[in-house]
């Protein structure tokens, strides 16, 4: 990485202007460390989320975004720090907190040999919920999540795409306030991906608060608020999409050339004005600007040494670029499993 | 739903212990449910013990001797334990298989009572293990099998089976729930169950093996079983036998429960 764009880790950008340290957090994590042996999987992150908006996690496989859902839902105590959802401290109180909160995602499921209406049915007297409330509570479920034909159908025989939907409505029946979504469309196609996308979107116009764990920028970009990112169990930057993506420079410039010795040349020239990246190939690199005079100016740099760029591609940046500012690496690297 | 996202129905205010019967008998259902879906669970949990009689009725009977009884009224108490015994093993696996499937996970993050998951299988497991023992006593009565006592002893009998295999139930689900998968969870316990049920009264008097061995067979939990049901079926009850079985299965609910339920609290 680039010397120039690692002093931007600790952009006062980056962090958040205000940050909402307001009493009034329905999800708050201090300080929280997660040991697994010798690993530690979370290292003293801080979390605030407030009522009735999308938080996401963004980090790649292992950073430790699921360790701490699982702390956050009772499934895991923490070694050090505390974290409350609601004001009910985790550690302390955890029944209290799991009647507030619902889980859907990667790793939680449904019964294979239920059928759908089953599986949300029994969710519901888990919950105790009253047993007319169960099932009316299932039937309103399956109609808005589209599964009514498949309904008494057991889900073994259910595509991907609805299995996530059910998992999702499993984890609404008892209407929890707080909602944790572990990778919600991890391994589904696009269609199926939009259509959990506008759920939570409705989840969220009703007033619940929701905090999931990505891996994809987009889902990131599109679904939350406010996003932090986690590598390595840390928090490398917290903010909205915007401040994450401003953070980066305004405006990013993708240059090509021909040969790796004309970039090579481009790059020494531009140095002095800009944050260059190179990329891997040699040939192509990409170059953060402030503002758009100083687009002009990095023209006139190349125009001045002579070069012909094969390409010069003026675009806003992307989180997938302040990704891999913030980290080092893009977000599809995929270090050691999550073991949690 | 509307605004009243926020609205959490309240639970209706119970105690501890009646939501956790509540909520073992809804996983208990839920187990049943699979089993009246996947019959052939049964019909499996079945061909291996039939295959058992077969072979010590027709095959390697003829080679032991029994005092008093025929052999096959002998075998049959051993074959019934030996069946549960054997059976037992399927709490774990089926707990291995919720976890790594993730329910257990599920579970987990409900405000259900911690003992519920383990509860509600092993209870399943009995009710199982009542079809099972059914079709095991049909099986005998069809090559020979004629117990001799009253019916009030011939139940006493089966309660104990029973009870042996609901005891038997919960060391396997702490074997389920610290095993990685449900193959492990098998391998795990075979060799738990083969020197109990084999180094037993269940097949050959317990007097013909090595003198090394006898002290354990025929103190060991199966053979007391089997001694305690092979009384109570072919007459000459024997209560030392009987309050033996119990205890053992008694202890071992104490012991093992506790420690699976602690276990399903951390699972991870």
């Amino acid at each position: 990485m680039n010397t120039t764009l690692q002093i931007q880790r600790d952009d006062p950008r980056v962090s958040s202007p205000v940050p909402p340290t307001s009493t009034d957090a329905v999800i708050r994590v201090e300080g929280l460390v997660k040991r697994f042996g010798d690993l530690t999987a979370v290292q003293g992150v801080d979390l605030a989320v407030e009522p009735g908006t999308v938080f996401g996690l963004l980090g790649p496989n292992g950073a430790g975004k699921t360790t701490t859902i699982r702390v956050l839902t009772t499934l895991l105590r923490p070694d050090e720090g505390r974290a409350s959802i609601l004001g009910i401290d985790v550690a302390r109180d955890p029944q209290a907190v799991r009647e507030s909160i619902g889980l859907a995602g990667q790793y939680a499921a449904v019964d294979e040999n239920l059928t759908g209406r089953e599986n949300l049915r029994l969710v519901g007297r888990l919950t105790h919920l009253d047993r007319s409330v169960v099932r009316s509570r299932a039937d309103e479920l399956l109609e808005r999540f589209g599964l009514v034909d498949a309904a008494d159908r057991p889900v073994r025989t259910y595509s991907g795409g609805m299995r996530r939907r059910l998992d999702l409505a499993a984890a609404l029946v008892h209407k929890p306030p707080v909602l944790f979504l572990d990778e919600p469309t991890t391994g589904l196609d696009i269609h199926s991906r939009n259509d959990l996308w506008s759920i939570i979107g409705e989840l969220v116009d009703d007033g619940t608060t929701v905090l999931l764990t990505t891996q994809y920028l987009e889902e990131a970009d599109r679904l939350a608020n406010r996003i932090a990112v986690i590598d390595r169990g840390q928090k490398v930057a917290e903010g909205t999409a915007a401040e994450l993506k401003s953070s980066f420079g305004n405006t990013i410039i993708d240059i090509g050339f021909a040969d790796a010795f004309d970039a090579d040349r481009a790059r020494t020239a531009m140095q002095a004005a800009a944050g260059v990246e190179a990329n891997p190939d040699h040939r192509t690199m990409q170059v953060s600007v402030g503002t758009a005079r100083e687009v002009l100016g990095i023209a006139r740099i190349l125009d001045r040494a002579d070069l012909d760029p094969e390409t010069f591609i003026v675009r806003e940046p992307t989180l997938d670029d302040v990704f891999l500012m913030l980290t080092g690496h893009v977000a599809e690297d995929t270090t050691d499993g999550e073991s949690s | 739903m509307t605004a009243a996202t926020i609205a959490i129905p309240k639970p209706a205010s119970r105690s501890r212990l009646s939501w956790a019967i509540s909520d073992s008998t809804a996983i208990a259902a839920r187990n049943l449910v699979t089993l009246r879906r996947l019959p052939q669970l049964l019909i499996f949990a079945t061909i291996q013990p039939v295959i058992f009689v077969l072979m010590f009725r027709y095959v390697f009977g003829g080679a032991i001797n029994v005092p008093g009884v025929s052999y096959v009224d002998y075998l049959m108490p051993g074959i019934f334990v030996q069946t549960v015994t054997f059976g037992a093993m399927s709490t774990g696996v089926g707990l291995a298989d919720d976890l790594r499937t993730g329910l257990i996970e599920r579970f987990r993050s409900l405000p259900m009572a911690r003992s519920a998951v383990l509860a509600g299988r092993t209870s399943a497991d009995l009710v199982r293990n009542v079809f099972v023992v059914m079709l095991m006593l049909i099986v005998g009565v069809m090559v020979g099998f004629r117990p001799d006592s009253t019916v009030v002893q011939f139940t006493a009998g089966i309660a104990i089976v029973l009870l042996f295999a609901f005891a038997l139930s919960w060391i396997f689900a702490l074997v389920g729930m610290s095993a990685r998968n449900a193959e492990a969870a098998q391998a795990m316990s075979f060799p738990i169950i083969a020197p109990l049920v084999f180094a037993s009264s269940a097949f050959v008097p317990v007097d013909s093996m090595p003198g090394w061995l006898q002290g354990f067979a025929s103190n060991q939990p199966v053979s007391v079983t089997v001694d305690a049901v092979r009384g109570l079926m072919l007459g000459g009850a024997d209560a030392g036998d009987i309050v033996a079985s119990v205890l053992w299965s008694i202890g071992l609910i104490a012991v093992f429960a506790p420690l699976a339920v602690r276990r399903y609290r951390r699972a991870a």
